[in-house]
């Protein structure tokens, strides 16, 4: 069995607390309910997962979930080697096994096919069959599934299934509010606030413009980029364009406006 | 020629007051009186700049003039507006004046001699717009040009004829000049002389600027920045920096010389002129697209923060300081949201110089306030009037705190007002220069008027629908055309009118539908084979989500007995999907109410009868597949009038209301393809889906009533065709056209398929879509 040492969050996350949800989250864990963290790419719901499995002293394991992903990527399959086959238990079976907070990031990536197999984790039963195996696993007492959710870009083709949503509790987050993303950024990066605080002003411009050509506004992941470069010694319109501008889009109209939202902000 | 109503004799012996002067008029040799008349003042006028030489040369040209036999009017023209056009052209008029006598000579020996009074009397303003000889010989090199291409050209060799279109160009040219450099001059008469060329009328349209073509070419050459090219950046402006949506209607500025539109915004959306040339101030320059975001801007600073005011009480001059002083105070806060529009505003705000205005003389209040705006957002004014500086020390204060308000403002501008008062104030000669502050709407939406206002009436009076006007269909959508010989668009050229289709009986096309039941039996097989699967095994995977029991023991055994083993054991799952988004446009011209040739001819079918089964067939084949699918028709009677019939759209059903559309289809006209193929385009343009489809049936040929050109069409069909693949829309071609072989190939390349016996059609459309998208 896997060594959950390994799997500890070792020292503390700085995670910028926004309002209730750490209380929330501990009543969510207490009662062994799994939880649903929403909200845009970038935004902090890693962040506070990770804060949250090292505030419980829980092992945290994160599985990135992609459009390949299959249902033996997250159970386990069996491998090939000198003495024939031999089964290896993958990310959701060791979380399950050893007691951890498995942690299923943008599980809509997954194919549906591939979701299911986490329902028996999710109800009452709190199972996981291993058919291949032909082994039932009953999860750890402190064995919690979360999983993030990004209602936004996915096509009508990658929405979540109902039967899977109404499984969760849900978290909706978003970008913080511009004083506190100000200083999440000032904090997490060393630079000066009121450098920070115009980077969130260019952002918000970005964002303002989500379903009118953009599919994503900037997220806080991408400022605390910009802020990076500025320490580096970068100047902020450089850094700003190549951060926050240029990942975002090819659409040359939305890279004038946004260059010009820089050069109107940063006077 | 006309004889003057005075005796010729008159003129000739009038007695100028200098005597250097009467020897001109001798050598003049002029019997025309009103040129006596004003002789002696040209004259006097041309001596402050010329020397006696080039005096000489100018009477000696007016002579040549005089004796043209067109009158007074040519003469008078060029005494008149010859010193200026030297002046204009660096004061020389050496290497001009035998350009200019040589362009006369020439429409005198044409028939275009009427066209030289127009040429003459325009010629001082078109130097004034080109400022030097050799954009002048460029000018007339032009209008040579549009000379020799236009006269007699009918019937060959001879020219017997004159140019319609010279005189109108003549007239115009100041204008077009203001708004065109000689370059975009010259792309504007040559697309004249190229559409026009044959047409009397309309080439004399074109030339006088009436036309639709001719405005939007000459918008099109225009130099500046255009609205219609940043539109949409305008719009992601307000969005992103203001939070803010707009309608955005352009004003033309091209047409409107007299009074200058001016920005505003009121409930039907925010207006702008059509048009910004780059600004180039002493504080820099500032590009078009910044300009119009420096329009853009201000009016959303009095949407955020400013509140009508009741103006009744109040006096103009009381209103005007009110104005300003509150569009400095939005102004104010813009710059708060965004530093970096001071710049903008500055360089576009006028420094008036601080003595520019003369109290004595002048009402200066304007002056006064445009001081004080500059003021009030520039820190660095420099004007030095302790009354002005006390008011922006209280505007700031009273912008330190907060936003202030416009009742607030309002307060203070009317203290201004009170404690700046002049008697001249009421002078009739208001000082203008420098006061005028581009950028700044009227500032309609600033007040209210208890009294209702007759103004406010009349303004939304002119916008009710008039009566009838909902139900006359919505307004065209013009598309361009592309013309192959100069290789440029024709902008807006084609009118594209929507419709949905009249209705017939449902039932119709179901006893089509019936009639081909076996058909039917036969494609539904096909058609289940290309529906979704839900899922296809993919075996033999070194990676994949199942182990392949099979193989993998095969592996392991050669794995045992010391052979390499096969790494590939496993396998997975792909589920195969559809998106697919397909629009059937049927070319509903006259030719498809002949009946078929051939075998079909026993039947006595229409092409048109065949094209409604092969189309319910197909319809009812694509909706068990599930893809979404439009159908539209479309056929045309010249260029303003191309007709785009919705027969089913992508979300509706495949039910009764579709099939009695389906069943009222009829033909006519002709077949102007490239702008349906444009206009479909532009709706699957809009659908989300891997693959966009725009499949055509046709019978023949682009063509229209109004084109004469071989293959002009064709090469714009064959444009349409690359800009829908350009923009991701596969378009293919069923013709019906047994000769279309020729031509086909030239639009569609190999997307294209020419069905030689048209009774087959009912059963290869539907079998055609599913080899396509298999
Ligand atoms: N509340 C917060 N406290 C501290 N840091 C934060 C917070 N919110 C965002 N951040 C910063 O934003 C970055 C991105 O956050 P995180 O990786 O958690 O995003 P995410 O929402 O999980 O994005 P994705 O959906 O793309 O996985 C973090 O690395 C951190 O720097
Ligand atoms: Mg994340």
């Amino acid at each position: 069995m896997a060594n959950k040492e390994q799997f500890l969050v070792k020292a503390e996350p700085y995670y910028q607390v926004q309002g209730q949800e750490v209380a929330l989250y501990e009543a969510a864990y207490h009662a062994r309910l799994p939880v649903m963290v929403k909200g845009p790419t970038g935004c902090g719901k890693s962040r506070f997962v990770e804060y949250m499995a090292w505030k419980l002293g829980r092992p945290l394991i994160t599985v990135a979930c992609n459009e390949d992903m299959t249902a033996s990527d997250l159970v386990g399959r069996y491998l090939l080697d000198a003495n024939g086959t031999r089964w290896l238990d993958g990310p959701l079976t060791t979380a399950a096994r050893i007691g951890a907070i498995c942690y299923l990031d943008e599980i809509v990536e997954a194919r549906q096919d591939t979701t299911v197999v986490i329902h028996p984790l999710t109800d009452h039963r709190r199972t996981l069959p291993l058919d291949k195996k032909g082994e039932l696993i009953e999860a750890h007492a402190d064995f919690q599934l979360v999983i993030s959710y990004n209602p936004g870009y996915q096509s009508l083709m990658k929405d979540l299934k109902q039967s899977t949503k109404q499984r969760f509790t849900a978290f909706d987050f978003d970008y913080p509010e511009a004083t506190l993303e100000a200083q999440i950024v000032a904090r997490e990066t060393g630079i000066d606030q009121t450098v920070a605080a115009q980077l969130v002003k260019v952002a918000q411009t970005a964002r303002n413009l989500k379903g009118h050509g953009l599919d994503e506004g900037v997220s806080t992941r991408l400022i605390v980029y910009a802020a990076t470069l500025i320490g580096k010694g970068v100047t902020p319109r450089d850094a700003c364009r190549m951060a926050m501008v240029r990942p975002i889009t090819d659409d040359a109209d939305i890279r004038a406006t946004l260059d010009h939202a820089i050069d109107a902000t940063f006077a | 020629m006309p004889t003057g109503i005075r005796p010729v004799t008159d003129a000739r012996q009038r007695q100028m007051a200098h005597p250097q002067v009467q020897a001109w008029w001798q050598a003049l040799d002029c019997g025309f009186a009103p040129v006596a008349d004003v002789f002696e003042e040209c004259l006097y006028e041309a001596l402050s700049s010329f020397d006696k030489a080039q005096i000489e040369a100018y009477i000696g040209a007016a002579r040549f003039i005089g004796k043209l036999g067109r009158g007074p009017e040519p003469l008078l023209a060029f005494l008149e507006e010859w010193p200026a056009v030297a002046m204009a052209a660096s004061g020389d008029q050496e290497p001009l004046l035998p350009q200019v006598m040589g362009a006369i000579r020439a429409m005198q020996k044409s028939p275009n001699s009427a066209a030289i009074t127009p040429f003459l009397q325009t010629l001082a303003a078109v130097a004034r717009r080109l400022q030097s000889a050799e954009q002048i010989e460029l000018y007339i090199d032009i209008a040579l040009n549009l000379m020799a291409r236009t006269s007699g050209s009918i019937h060959g060799h001879h020219t017997t004829f004159a140019s319609p279109g010279l005189p109108a160009f003549f007239e115009q040219a100041p204008r077009l000049l203001g708004l065109l450099s000689t370059a975009g001059l010259r792309n504007w008469t040559e697309f004249g002389i190229r559409n026009h060329g044959s047409h009397p009328e309309r080439q004399v349209e074109y030339f006088a600027l009436k036309s639709a073509d001719s405005r939007a070419v000459l918008q099109r050459e225009r130099h500046g920045t255009l609205f219609a090219d940043v539109e949409r950046t305008l719009d992601l402006y307000l969005r992103a920096l203001w939070r803010d949506s707009e309608l955005l209607v352009p004003y033309s500025t091209a047409f409107d010389e007299l009074r200058r539109p001016v920005p505003y915004y009121d409930k039907l959306g925010m207006r702008v002129p059509d048009v910004f040339d780059d600004a180039h101030g002493p504080r820099g320059a500032v590009s078009g697209l910044d300009r119009y975001r420096a329009v853009l801007a201000h009016m959303v600073g009095h949407r955020r923060w400013s509140t009508a005011q009741i103006a009744d009480n109040w006096s103009p001059f009381q209103r005007m300081a009110v104005e300003f002083f509150e569009d400095c105070r939005i102004e104010t806060l813009l710059i708060r949201e965004y530093p970096g529009l001071r710049r903008i505003f500055l360089a576009l705000h006028p420094q008036p110089r601080q003595d520019a205005c003369d109290p004595e003389t002048t009402s200066c209040l304007r002056h006064r306030l445009a001081m004080l705006s500059r003021a009030l957002l520039d820190p660095a004014h420099g004007y030095t009037d302790p009354v002005l500086l006390a008011f922006v020390q209280r505007f700031h204060e009273l912008l330190s705190a907060g936003e202030s308000g416009t009742a607030e403002i309002a307060a203070l501008a009317l203290a201004y007002v009170t404690q700046t008062r002049r008697p001249s104030d009421q002078l009739a000669t208001i000082h203008f220069d420098d006061t005028v502050i581009d950028y700044r709407d009227d500032n309609r939406q600033l007040w209210k008027f208890i009294e209702e206002g007759d103004e406010e009436e009349a303004f939304d009076a002119e916008r009710k629908l008039e009566p009838g006007e909902a139900l006359r269909g919505l307004p065209p959508r013009r598309y361009p055309e592309w013309d192959d010989a100069s290789q440029t668009y024709r902008p807006d050229w084609v009118s594209v009118y929507e419709a949905l289709h009249a209705s017939g009986s449902a039932a119709d096309i179901d006893r089509l539908l019936q009639k081909h039941a076996a058909l039917a039996k036969h494609l539904k097989r096909l058609l289940d084979l290309l529906k979704p699967q839900d899922k296809v095994r993919i075996r033999h995977q070194e990676e994949g989500s199942d182990l392949d029991l099979d193989v993998a023991i095969g592996s392991l055994i050669d794995f045992k007995s010391g052979a390499t083993p096969d790494p590939r054991i496993n396998m997975s799952h792909r589920t195969d999907g559809r998106d697919i988004s397909v629009l059937l446009l049927l070319d509903l011209s006259e030719s498809l109410n002949e009946k078929v040739a051939g075998a079909g001819s026993a039947t006595g079918q229409t092409v048109l009868e065949l094209s409604q089964e092969a189309v319910s067939l197909l319809a009812w084949a694509i909706d068990c597949l599930g893809d979404p699918c439009a159908i539209a028709g479309f056929h045309s009677n010249t260029r303003h009038e191309v007709r785009y019939q919705h027969i089913k759209g992508f979300s509706e059903r495949w039910d009764d209301v579709v099939k009695a559309r389906l069943a009222a289809m009829s033909a006519g006209w002709s077949t102007r393809m490239g702008a349906a193929l444009r206009h479909a385009g532009h709706y699957l343009e809009a659908r989300r889906a891997d693959k966009k489809i725009l499949l055509l049936l046709t019978d023949g040929e682009p063509a229209d009533v109004d084109v004469t050109e071989p293959g002009h069409l064709r090469a714009d069909a064959r444009k349409a065709v690359e800009e829908l693949s350009a923009r991701g829309v596969d378009t293919f071609c069923l013709s019906l056209d047994p000769k279309a072989d020729d031509y086909v190939r030239s639009i569609f390349g190999k997307r294209h398929l020419v069905l030689d016996r048209v009774e087959q059609l009912p059963e290869r459309l539907p079998l055609l879509y599913m080899a396509l998208t298999r």
